[in-house]
Formats: structure tokens, C-alpha cells, sequence
């Protein structure tokens, strides 16, 4: 939320005397959305379900953080003990084993772009103030997980298929999308107006969307090296129930991963942008209000 | 209506042919594609006839992208962009106008020239002008999906490449039915109608789908 130009073309007198009222505007909690309620449970009220409040949103997640940990961590714990108790595949011996971060961060590849869509959506449409915060902290994420699909896959597919990289349907529209998450990146660090960069990014991977279904049906469609669906599939899962069970417990807990660090990757954008304001607004004020701001900074 | 239209077709062809346009140096660059593969893989004559449909692809693919990052980038450094969004035209239709006119300008000459392309890489001669249609049939696919790319970057100093990082995934579809038709008219042993008709059927996609998504970025980025 970038000050209007309007506002930095005012004479250095007014400036200095208007800024100090919105540095105590944004101090008090005020500046981005109405003030918390001030109860300890105040989170059973109507107005704390209101996340796009962004000083409503960081009191939440903070609370809720530390639980999401724990429980991704938990679960980490329990799935790869699962995995690894798991009696062997009785072709593949123990190099089944990759398939426990394999699958589970294929699944995270799509399902984040899915997210990303979703914030998009929220930043053309409804114009929701946290969507284009959720849309940028996503796409690194999703660089990410797909990075260590494609690079699980290569490592599982020297043993099985004798080569690291072949030129299948599903890992090549893998990579495709892939090099789509680099490219979002790429436009926001490309675009300087962060509004800007916002709606062409959430334009871009509404775009995008069609990379979905090739990604899901490639297997369907060209009968090529990468085996089709056998979890998610019609008439049941083909894996063994001793396999099957770490599966699911990885995926979820690849899915709590991704949830933790893209809470906390949305915080750090907000307190970006709240730096970046009391920096131009220090800028604007000079010296009265920078001692303000060495007084109560801690405070935003 | 009509009447605005014509006029901004012409308009548009009238710049992208004459000085500084491009459409000329699209030509050319075609051109230099072509003619350095033979120094990448070999002056083998039958290897290049081999590939000869993929090289004349991958070069009408990248002939495309370059002159299309100025598709609305002159007219926002200029103004006429927004007296452009403020006509009474809808802006999908100026975009579709747009598109029309520079494939007219620049994409339909490389295929008119592919063929003499292709004699150079030792493919047969008979069905060349087959292939040459594989691509008319094509490259409105790749301008449609380019000016998305162009559009996001209208405001960038620099956004060629940018466009090129963000369009390239999306036209990878539109290559691989590409090359699977130009192979299949000539003298592959697949039939050539399937993948012509997907052809066609992303480049319809696209031509439907495309204004909307380009005259949406160009209403939110231009600032």
C-alpha cells in the first residue's frame, strides 16, 4: 500500500506534519485494517475470521504457527518411519524409498500452482489485500517442491530406467512447469510497482492453468516411460496398504510443510511492506520523525 | 465499426512494414536460423533433411517472439496506447486487430519463404509447401500466445527476454503438433491429419481465448 503520489508532492511542512500522523496511525495497529479486539480470546470473535485484516492475520498466524510445526514435523517423523519399516517393493528392492519424498512433492508441485490460482483470482477479482501477498510468497514454494520432484525422479530413475533424464511426457511438462514457477519470479522481480507486478503475475498464472491438466492427464495421453496414476485412480489404489499408508502420512506432511512456510514466507511480506512504508514516510519526515521511529519502531 | 477496424489493420501493417518495423528483420533472422544449423550439426544433408521440420519450426517459433515484444510497447511509449484503450473499440477486438496485423506482417512471410528454407536444408521438394502449411496453420497460435507475453511486459524498459522466459512454456504445445505435422507432410510414416487438426485447433484456441487474457494484462499493468 504505496503512498498516493499525490501525497509526496505536498510541501515538506504539511508532509512532515502528515506523515507523523499516519507513522502514529500505522504504530497503533490502525494503518493497515481495524485494531484487534483487545480480549486474549478475541479469536473466537466474528472479526478475527476476517484474515485479510493483514494486523489480524499476523496475530493468528502466530499463534497458529508453532502448532502447524509441530504437527508437519510429527508427521515427518511418522511417515518416514513408515517408509523405512515398509517391507521393500519386490522389483524395485529399496529404491522404492524415493518414491516417499518423490510422489508427495509432485503432489505439492501442482497443488501450489493451484493455490497460486486461486490467489490470483483473489487479487483480479475480489481484490482481497493478502491474495497478491499469498500469489508472490507461493511461487518460490512451488519452484521449490518441483525442484526436488524433478531432482527425486532423476535420482529414482537411474536405477529403474537406467537414465537420469529422459524426455517423457510427465517429466517434460514437469519441467515445463518448473521453468512457469522461475518465470513468475523472474516477473516479479522484473516489474518495480508492486501493484503492478501483482496483477501481471496473477494474470500470467491464470494463464498458466493450462499446464494443470497436461501435467495430470500426460501419463493418459502418450503411452511413454513414466508410469500412470496408482493412488488417485478409478476402481481404487493399486500400491500395497504397507506402502500406501507413509504415502499419504509424507503427503501431508509435504502439505503442512508447505503451509508453514508459506504463512510465514506471507508474514515476512507484510512486514516488508510495512518496512518499506515507514521507510518512505521517514524519508518524507526527516529527522523529528526518524527519532520517533528509533523510539517506537519496534512497535509496527 | 468495421470501418475502425480496417483502419487500425492497415494502420498497424503500415508500421510494421516500413522503416523500423521489423517485419523485414523477422525475415532475415529466419534466415540466420536456418543457416546456422548447418554449422551446429553438420553440413550432412540427410541429418538436416531429417530435421529439417524442427529447425524450420524452432526458427519460425523464435522469428515470432522477437518482433513481438514490441507489439504494444510503441504505442505505450507513445501515447497511442491509451488513445487505443479509450476508443470506442472493445480492447480484445484492437488486440485481435493488432495480432491480425502483425502475422500478416511478419509470421505469414516466413512461412511463404519456408519452403525455399527448406530446399536449403535437403528436405524433398514436393511436399514443402505442405509444411509451409503446417505453419500458416500454426504461427497465429504463437503471435495470439506471444501477445499475452507482450502485453504483461508493455511497461518494462527491457522485457524481450522477460517475454521470451514467460511465453516459451506456453508455446510448446503449438511446437509439438508443429513439428509432428511439418514431419508427417514430409514423408514421415505418421499420418498427417491429426496433428494438423490439433494445430488448427490451438491456434483457434488461442486466437478465441488470448484477446481477453492480453487487453485484461494491458488494463492492469499500464499504469
Amino acid at each position: 500500500m504505496p503512498l498516493r503520489r499525490a501525497e509526496l508532492g505536498a510541501t515538506q511542512h504539511v508532509m512532515a506534519e502528515r506523515s507523523q500522523e499516519s507513522v502514529n496511525y500505522i504504530l497503533s495497529g490502525k494503518g493497515l485494517g481495524s485494531p484487534l479486539p483487545a480480549g486474549r480470546g478475541g479469536d473466537k470473535t466474528p472479526q478475527m475470521v476476517n484474515l485479510a485484516n493483514p494486523t489480524a492475520f499476523l496475530a493468528v498466524t502466530r499463534r497458529a504457527l508453532p502448532w502447524l510445526a509441530a504437527a508437519a514435523t510429527a508427521l515427518f517423523v511418522v511417515g518416514l518411519w513408515g517408509a523405512f519399516a515398509a517391507p521393500p517393493d519386490y522389483q524395485q528392492g529399496e529404491a522404492v524409498k524415493i518414491m516417499y519424498v518423490h510422489v508427495p512433492a509432485a503432489w505439492m508441485s501442482s497443488f501450489i500452482y493451484v493455490v497460486m490460482a486461486a490467489a490470483s483470482l483473489g487479487t483480479l477479482v475480489w481484490r482481497h489485500p493478502l491474495a497478491d501477498a499469498a500469489q508472490k510468497a507461493a511461487a518460490p514454494l512451488g519452484a521449490g517442491f518441483t525442484f526436488i520432484c524433478l531432482v527425486t525422479g532423476s535420482l529414482w530413475g537411474k536405477p529403474m530406467w537406467g537414465a537420469y533424464w529422459v524426455w517423457d511426457a510427465r517429466l517434460t511438462s514437469v519441467l515445463i512447469l518448473f521453468i512457469m514457477y522461475l518465470g513468475l519470479v523472474a516477473l516479479w522481480r522484473s516489474i518495480e510497482d508492486q501493484g503492478v507486478a501483482a496483477r501481471a503475475a496473477a494474470i500470467l498464472t491464470l494463464v498458466g492453468v493450462v499446464i494443470l491438466p497436461i501435467i495430470k492427464f500426460s501419463v493418459d495421453w502418450w503411452h511413454t516411460l513414466h508410469q500412470p496414476a496408482s493412488v488417485f485412480r478409478m476402481g481404487g489404489p493399486t500400491i500395497a496398504p504397507q506402502l500406501l499408508w507413509p504415502l499419504l502420512t509424507m503427503a501431508l506432511a509435504f502439505t503442512l510443510l508447505f503451509v508453514v512456510l508459506h504463512l510465514m514466507a506471507i508474514r515476512n511480506e507484510i512486514l516488508r511492506r510495512r518496512i518499506a512504508r515507514l521507510t518512505m514516510l521517514a524519508a518524507a519526515g526527516g529527522d523529528a520523525l526518524s527519532r520517533r521511529l528509533a523510539a517506537g519502531g519496534s512497535g509496527a | 465499426m468495421s470501418k475502425a477496424v480496417w483502419g487500425l489493420f492497415l494502420r498497424e501493417w503500415r508500421i510494421a512494414s516500413r522503416v523500423g518495423g521489423g517485419a523485414s528483420v523477422g525475415a532475415v533472422f529466419f534466415l540466420i536460423l536456418v543457416a546456422i544449423m548447418p554449422f551446429a550439426v553438420g553440413p550432412n544433408l540427410a541429418l538436416l533433411a531429417q530435421i529439417g521440420p524442427a529447425i524450420l519450426w524452432v526458427a519460425a517459433l523464435l522469428a515470432t517472439l522477437l518482433g513481438l515484444d514490441r507489439l504494444f510497447q510503441g504505442d505505450h511509449d507513445d501515447g497511442s496506447l491509451d488513445v487505443l484503450v479509450n476508443s470506442g473499440l472493445p480492447l480484445e477486438l484492437t488486440v485481435l486487430v493488432k495480432c491480425a496485423a502483425h502475422w500478416a506482417a511478419s509470421s505469414a512471410p516466413l512461412a511463404i519463404l519456408s519452403p525455399l528454407f527448406g530446399l536449403m536444408l535437403g528436405m524433398d521438394a514436393g511436399p514443402l509447401a505442405l509444411v509451409a502449411v503446417t505453419l500458416v496453420a500454426g504461427t497465429p497460435a504463437l503471435t495470439m500466445i506471444g501477445a499475452i507475453g507482450a502485453a504483461l511486459t508493455v511497461s518494462l524498459k527491457r522485457g524481450g527476454l522477460l517475454m521470451a522466459v514467460l511465453v516459451l512454456p506456453l508455446t510448446i504445445p503449438v511446437l509439438i503438433f508443429g513439428v509432428a505435422a511439418a514431419s508427417a507432410a514430409s514423408g514421415g510414416v505418421s499420418p498427417l491429419a491429426p496433428p494438423l487438426i490439433m494445430l488448427c485447433a490451438l491456434s483457434l484456441g488461442a486466437i478465441a481465448l488470448a484477446p481477453f487474457a492480453a487487453a485484461a494484462a494491458l488494463r492492469h499493468v499500464r499504469d
